[in-house]
């Protein structure tokens, strides 16, 4: 392990959004080698070091220097980068559905000559990189035919093809369960054995201990530090990317719970197309004034199917149950009838399902509520800025004018604009899915503190996230699902994250 | 400090389209030695029009919702043969054949608001559907042949003008004051809405362009009237549009309806979401398209004081091409009635100057395809610069 050779080197990178200073003189040095792990909260600036360094942000939009095997690099698109080896594999997996495996692997990089393509020898080589990834499918076979696990190995083998020096994976396992995480691990450990080298970012920092040499911390923008493999712990990456004791993250307060006023009952609902399978089981839940409860489970538990099923039957069909507020049994066949008995759901996508971003930001607060601003149907202009305004102010959106348009913000500010709609749509029960997801330390924490009042003053709030920290520290009460059932209520005494993840991952099957 | 410079590029965004149309017409007022501003040529400038603009109107609420109606030409055909045999053959009162035209209108497109709302079908291919079936079903309503001539009440739609209360001699007065009145309001209007930007603290233009605007607007509005009064009036068709364009401005800005059409083609989930009923929205929209492509198939057919088989054809593109060089946007979501109409004079001055100038109907098509291109590139370009 002596005289180890630097790969790649990125030097004092420094990028600027409007009104954001995304990356600020940013350093990380990985050798050859060696699988380099990047650790940082949402939005500390991982994904955009990434895409500077593949080139997806061109050369000249940034200021600082990439080496590349001590050569200067100065990337003006993702080709560039991918002609020196460098491959990124993103998040969301930009395979085509409709096409072949083999198709896939070659996409861009079509084997043939005078533009024709020689088949035989895509589906043969196409073979040969699926052996070395360990994906025992035909080459032919179409990629929505296999699942998420599979199709990450596809991308591994696509990146294989194209002769990858240093493979850069963003998140590669978030949407994985444990097997094959596990499996898509075991093959970067293989492949650094044949010599490749891997940046990874990941927020399962049992998996970055399990496999990572080096690990550098990123936080609001900076590098904090690098540690080397003796030195990685999970307390010792924690205490980088936070900056702080874990204990101050959220805020604190003083639950004032007041009686049930929200139940469900038996609720159950099917999935909108394959009418056979159920999503949503048997479940019975119930929350009280002021009360924060919580619903944590991995992805496609069934979590956000639920909540917008019972927003107006916004998902799911087949969709049956008893919903009581009150006492009274509520029947709600729409949104704007959920809306009108009180309820609110902000949902986990902001940007799909959240807000129309080409619109401002008064016209998205009151979207929800127009009523309130209008007189006979006719918008009421100065009311609407009046309101606006008014939350603005309440939320801290950080904005010069509630004219600006909702798609020029952060997401943290984004966020609040959901929120502020909903908040003024004057909910008694509302329910947060991921409201933190993707926004930065200081916009979460003002999140929360919103979160904490809104129950102060007697509103049921049911929080859905993925981060079991976040549900531990906010709710009063948790309740685990898993394979669209719910598997365990839990009291927020007895939580902890090793008691909700046996919960989360316990299937009746 | 705002520069000069910035603050024309500010003020020419927003209204490139409005000087866009001013210089057309002073080009061709020049190219045609000044018969363009002729007041027997903007009547007829009018005249010519009116169908296209109302079909635009109805057509950026399509747009806005991201939708498409390729159907209001033949629909528009259909209705004016409906009209022609419930008049002509049938010998029906005028008002009460417009009434059962609009209903018919309405519930065209209900039809395929239907489809494309409730079944998912993409607007396109249903209205494409449209076309050819509502073509076909004026053929056999009309039985291949030309229908004519209307009673001369219903001529009076487009042919007609306002009657001066006033007796002007030489010049038609009551036109002259309606033109005061109507530039007087919109003054107040403007006065008001800079007033309330100023109070809430918005950005304004500096005073002196304010007032270069109110004067713009005042001396405009008019002179258009002048020009109308020294020959026959109002036209009653202006009438009729300048209505239907303040009451659609008025939804589309003002109103909880409007909000939720922006919604829709804005972010369709998001929408739902929000409680808006969006397939309801989608629904109403194209009935109301439905009702409008009727009203423009009864202004041509008033036009030509005939029912055709041909009548109506292409009016669907000149109306589409109207909304897109008003501004709107292709994927929904972002439009104006103003746009479209500006739009479509755009596209009503180029034909009618052209036309004074001799040049052919193919290159006139062909001139008209190259301007919607670059006005809808240049609203692109300007926008990423943004």
């Amino acid at each position: 392990m002596k005289a180890e050779m630097v790969l790649l080197e990125m030097k004092n990178i420094t990028k600027e959004f409007p009104g954001v200073k995304a990356l600020d003189a940013v350093n990380l040095k990985v050798k050859e080698g060696e699988i380099h792990a990047i650790c940082g909260e949402n939005g500390a600036g991982k994904s955009t070091l990434m895409k500077v360094l593949s080139g997806v942000y061109s050369h000249g939009t940034y200021t600082g220097e990439i080496l590349f095997h001590q050569q200067v690099c100065e990337f003006k698109n993702i080709r560039q980068s991918e002609e020196l080896g460098i491959v990124i594999i993103h998040q969301e997996l930009a395979l085509v559905p409709e096409l072949t495996i083999a198709e896939n692997i070659y996409l861009g990089n079509e084997q043939g000559t005078n533009g024709m393509i020689n088949w035989n020898e895509t589906i043969r080589k196409a073979g040969e990189l699926l052996g070395k990834v360990g994906l025992k499918e035909s080459p032919e076979t179409l990629i929505k035919d296999i699942g998420v696990g599979k199709q990450q190995l596809v991308e591994i083998a696509k990146a294989l093809a194209k002769n990858v020096k240093l493979l850069i994976l963003d998140e590669p396992t978030a949407a994985l369960n444990e097997k094959d995480s596990e499996n898509l691990l075991k093959l970067l450990v293989e492949l650094k054995k044949q010599g490749m080298t891997a940046i990874i970012i990941s927020h399962k920092l049992n998996e970055i201990k399990q496999i990572a040499d080096a690990v550098t911390i990123i936080r609001d923008g900076q590098t904090i530090e690098t540690l080397a493999t003796d030195d990685i712990t999970e307390d010792r990456i924690i205490k980088g990317m936070v900056g702080r004791s874990l204990s101050n993250r959220y805020p604190r307060r003083k639950p004032n719970i007041g009686n049930t006023f929200f139940e469900i009952k038996n609720w159950s609902t099917f999935h909108p197309v394959q009418s056979e399978r159920q999503i949503v089981k048997n479940v019975t839940l119930h929350i009280r004034k002021g009360e924060i409860v919580g619903i944590a489970g991995l992805m496609g538990s069934g979590r956000t199917e639920l909540a917008m099923s019972i927003f107006g039957r916004s998902y799911g069909k087949k969709t049956t149950g008893k919903i009581r507020k009150d006492g009274k049994l509520l029947d709600l066949p729409d949104v704007s009838k959920a809306i009108l008995e009180g309820i609110a759901y902000v949902s986990e996508d902001r940007k799909e399902y959240g807000l129309i971003l080409m619109n401002d930001i008064k016209q998205n607060i009151t979207l929800a509520s127009l009523n309130k601003v209008a007189r006979q149907s006719i918008v009421n202009d100065h009311q609407e800025f009046i309101v606006a305004e008014d939350y603005r102010k309440k939320m801290n959106i950080k904005t010069p004018s509630v004219a600006q348009i909702t798609g020029n913000l952060s997401g943290g500010n984004q966020q609040k604009v959901v929120l502020s709609k909903w908040m003024f749509s004057d909910p008694d029960l509302l329910i947060l899915d991921e409201p933190t997801r993707g926004i930065d330390v200081g916009a979460k924490y003002e999140i929360y503190t919103i979160m904490n009042q809104l129950a102060d003053h007697g509103k049921g709030i049911l929080l859905i996230s993925s981060e079991l920290p976040e549900i531990i520290g906010l709710c009063d009460r948790i309740y685990v699902m898993s394979e669209g059932e719910i598997t365990g209520e839990v009291d927020r005494s007895e939580a902890t994250q090793e008691t909700l993840m046996k919960f989360m991952t316990k299937s009746r099957g | 400090m705002n520069s000069l410079g910035n603050l024309l590029k500010n003020n020419m965004r927003k209204s490139s389209m409005v000087i866009a149309l001013i210089l057309i017409a002073l080009l061709f007022q020049i190219l045609t030695d000044g018969t363009l501003l002729k007041p027997l040529n903007i009547t007829n400038l009018i005249l010519q029009n009116s169908y296209i603009l109302i079909l635009a109107v109805g057509m950026v609420l399509v747009i806005i919702t991201g939708h498409i109606d390729l159907s209001v030409g033949s629909v528009a055909a259909f209705v004016g043969a409906v009209s022609a045999i419930l008049m002509i053959e049938m010998q029906m009162n005028p008002w009460l054949a417009v009434v059962i035209c609009l209903v018919i209108g309405a519930l065209i497109g209900a039809w395929q608001g239907f489809w494309v709302a409730y079944v998912g079908i993409p607007a396109f291919i249903v209205t494409l559907a449209g076309m050819l079936l509502f073509r076909g079903l004026t053929l056999v309503v009309l039985k291949g042949q030309s229908i004519a001539p209307y009673p001369e009440s219903f001529q009076k739609i487009n042919n007609g003008f306002i009657p001066d209360l006033f007796g002007g001699e030489s010049i038609h007065l009551f036109s002259l004051v309606i033109g005061l009145l109507i530039s007087l309001v919109l003054i107040a209007l403007e006065i008001r809405t800079r007033n309330n930007q100023l109070k809430y603290r918005f950005e304004v233009s500096p005073t002196w362009l304010f007032y270069l605007k109110l004067f713009s607007v005042f001396a405009a509005v008019n002179f258009f009237t002048y020009v109308l009064s020294t020959y026959r009036g109002i036209p009653n068709i202006l009438v009729i549009l300048f209505v239907i364009i303040v009451i659609y401005a008025f939804v589309m800005k003002k109103t909880i309806v409007g909000r939720h059409i922006y919604a829709v083609g804005g972010n369709l989930k998001a929408a739902s979401l929000s409680g808006i009923k969006t397939k309801r929205v989608t629904l109403g929209v194209f009935i109301n398209m439905g009702v409008l492509a009727a009203l423009s198939g009864l202004i041509f057919a008033a036009r030509l004081n005939a029912a055709t088989p041909r009548a109506g054809n292409l009016f669907e593109l000149d109306a589409i091409a109207a909304v897109f060089i008003g501004g709107a946007s292709a994927y929904g979501g972002v439009g104006t009635v103003i746009g479209a109409v500006v739009g479509g004079l755009v596209m009503g001055v180029m034909n009618n100057g052209m036309s004074i100038l001799g040049i052919s109907i193919d290159w006139q098509q062909a001139i008209k395809g190259l301007v919607l291109l670059a006005a809808v590139a240049f609203d692109i370009v300007n926008k990423r610069k943004n």
